[in-house]
């Protein structure tokens, strides 16, 4: 990851190391090109052992007839044995080599890209082992991108790969070029005009340094064309899109519920509980006004009482559903009164000019609210920074702290919940946070901004 | 005592302008918005505001801005903010000014009609009424801080109903002791907190709020 970071930021000026880097990847690309030839063989010889079998059968006519159906069989058995053992595994290991490529092309080229494949039903959890033959050749050749890969390996194969060891192949001439002149006493082919060791020596030099330079630009090369035809297209890109939307959905609307049961409890037990209690103490305080009216006044005041708690409940409850400070100034005055709230030390950096629409601005504040428990449960910070920004349709949420780091979303159930509301708006958070700290959370959601309202201040 | 109310729900502006004439208070003007409320205190020029938080047409937080734009155009108007919640952010801003003359209750608090009529009273006069969640909020924030941890239990008492705005006199009612052991707390206070003593009680007040940081 930091070599990658330090290459994409080198690019323009020549830089040797990240040259020879991208020469040595160029060559482990050519590599895996190899891999890929050896899978398409294997399915190309299913094929073209039946269609033999099959032409020995209508043409060979040289052969006496017996042999003739022999050897048509022995290849069309060939050709299916392979079909049907051989090529569902063939298959699947595309994938990974696929797989392989698209990961390496985000690490070495800068180029991200999706994984297309489609799950073998709609239910994602089965199992591809349990699946039958058929079911497994039509989950794998009913994917358009079991084909648009197949496409991939032959491109490459024919061309790609050279787009891939060009420079590292340019670069070792000139190496080789220079060195030989240089090492050895042998004088240079005459045939070659000019050719004497000083201007060998420079046109070698000149061809290394040529072939660094241009290594980044043509891996990069490299891994767009790897991406034309890897990256999800047309409806896988959309069955992708519909498959995420589909998860996003039922876990919006799990949580939604959740937090339903958890409000209608809260109510129930908290504050309707106590009005009825009211209600009771009110009706026994009627029944004894006249015949004892201090009891009476007492119990008045404990009804009285009643209702503030029933209050006090409401608002607690109000706060948890939606701030009323969130609505009334949005999210940089909610999060300035968040971090009154809480006794960390904290500094709050709001650049937003205008509202993200009211369902961002409610997840982005229980997501920071959520954050800042943490810190003070478990990170021991002396400090913490909160950095709210919004540009290129991005809000962007930093929070940071100087604690003893070692946060794991998988560990606890706080993170994931976040990751998985911020989700629902196609938001996302990344999580950086060494043992020993310190500990950096960056949440994008994606929105626009409405124009701020005109304010008195 | 001439007071302006300005609260947008019948029920409550109904309640309270009864609740506050059997007290004795004089009700010149009970309005349902902000607007309405600036012309009122420009006309009648009452002694105290009493504003809700919410009131049309945004029902958000239209409330503190009118009562701090009642007190741009009446300099020192006293004005007492009632909400359903309380924010720190929002004491913060009525408080901001330095001056006294304000207050910030829970609506809750009407319930006891003593108290409240009291409270009105304290902002009229000049002085301050914060509600008590946001002063033990304040405290809450203020666990960390090792002069406030040096207090005693019950200097720290003594130290949140003096930031709620209370007088010695009230303190000592409240906690059921003499006025003289009150002083004696609040001097204990102000040498722990580092703080100017101070006669005024409204400028002792705000030294106090200042110092945890509202």
């Amino acid at each position: 990851m930091v070599t990658g970071s330090q290459r994409v930021r080198s690019r323009p000026r020549l830089n040797p190391a990240a040259g020879l880097a991208a020469a040595f990847h160029g060559v482990a690309f050519a590599v895996l090109m190899l891999a890929g030839l050896g899978l398409l063989l294997v399915m190309l010889a299913s094929v073209i052992l039946t269609a033999l079998g099959f032409g020995v059968l209508a043409l060979a006519g040289g052969l006496p007839g017996d042999q003739r159906i022999l050897l048509a069989l022995l290849l069309v058995g060939a050709g299916l044995g392979i079909a049907r053992f051989i090529v569902p595994a063939t298959l699947v290991a595309l994938r990974g080599l696929a797989n392989l490529t698209r990961r390496l092309a985000g690490e070495w080229c800068g180029v991200t890209i999706a994984e297309p494949y489609q799950p073998p039903t709609a239910d994602d959890t089965q199992n591809t082992q349990q699946l039958s033959y058929p079911e497994r050749m039509r989950w794998l050749l009913g994917d358009v991108a079991t084909w648009r890969d197949l496409l991939w390996v032959t491109v490459n194969a024919l061309v790609g790969w050279i787009l891939a060891v060009a420079a590292a192949a340019l670069a070792a001439t000139g190496l080789v070029a220079f060195l030989v002149p240089v090492v050895s006493r042998a004088v240079p082919p005459a045939a070659f005009p000019g050719n004497t060791k000083p201007t060998l020596a420079v046109l070698g030099f000149a061809m290394l340094a040529a072939g660094l330079a241009v290594a980044p630009w043509l891996l990069r090369g490299y891994g767009l064309l790897a991406s034309s035809m890897l990256a999800p297209a047309g409806k896988a890109e959309l069955a992708l899109r519909v498959r995420h939307l589909a998860q996003t959905r039922t876990e919006t609307l799990e949580g939604g519920a959740a937090e339903i049961r958890r409000i209608e409890r809260d109510l129930h037990d908290g504050a309707q509980a106590r009005l009825v209690a009211m209600g009771m103490t009110l009706d026994a305080a009627g029944q004894i006004i006249d015949s004892n009216p201090d009891a009476a006044r007492a119990l008045l005041w404990e009804a009285r009482d009643a209702s503030v708690k029933a209050l006090a409940e409401l608002r607690a409850l109000v706060r948890g559903i939606h701030p009323p400070v969130l609505a009334d100034r949005g999210l940089g005055d909610a999060i300035a009164a968040l971090t009154l709230d809480t006794p960390l030390r904290i500094h709050l950096a709001s650049e937003l000019y205008g509202r993200p629409p009211a369902w961002v601005e409610s997840a982005a504040y229980f997501a920071v609210s959520e954050l800042l428990a943490n810190v003070s449960k478990h990170a021991q910070a002396r400090e913490t920074w909160i950095d709210i920004r919004h540009s290129d349709r991005m809000l962007r949420i930093g929070v940071t702290d100087n604690g003893h780091g070692g946060a794991d979303p998988a560990q606890g159930t706080g993170l994931r919940g976040i990751e998985r509301r911020l989700a629902a708006f196609d938001g996302v958070m990344a999580i950086s946070s060494p043992p020993g700290g310190p500990t950096a959370v960056t949440m994008e959601i994606p929105c626009e901004l409405s124009l701020p309202k005109t304010s008195s201040s | 005592m001439r007071v302006v109310i300005a609260e947008d729900l019948f029920l409550l502006r109904d309640g309270l302008t009864r609740m506050l004439q059997a007290h004795g208070l004089e009700i010149i003007a009970a309005v349902d918005n902000g607007t309405d409320l600036l012309a009122a205190v420009a006309k009648d020029q009452p002694d105290v505001a009493i504003v809700d938080v919410r009131l049309p047409p945004t029902f958000t937080d239209e409330g503190i801005r009118a009562a701090l734009a009642a007190r741009k155009t009446a300099p020192g108007l006293p004005v007492l903010v009632l909400s359903q919640y309380v924010e720190q952010l929002y004491a913060r801003e009525l408080l901001a000014s330095g001056t006294g003359g304000i207050g910030y209750l829970l609506k809750d608090r009407v319930f006891d009609s003593a108290q409240f009529v009291d409270a009105v009273r304290r902002v009229a006069a000049g002085g301050t009424a914060m509600d008590p969640e946001v002063i033990a909020r304040l405290l809450a924030r203020n666990t960390g801080n090792a002069s406030v941890a040096a207090l005693s239990p019950r200097e720290r008492e003594v130290l949140a109903l003096m930031a709620e705005g209370r007088s010695n006199v009230a303190i000592a009612q409240r906690l059921v002791i003499t006025e003289r052991a009150v002083a004696k707390h609040t001097a204990s206070i102000f040498l722990k907190l580092d703080l100017q003593p101070s006669d005024d009680d409204n400028r002792r007040v705000l030294a106090v709020l200042a110092y945890l940081e509202v």
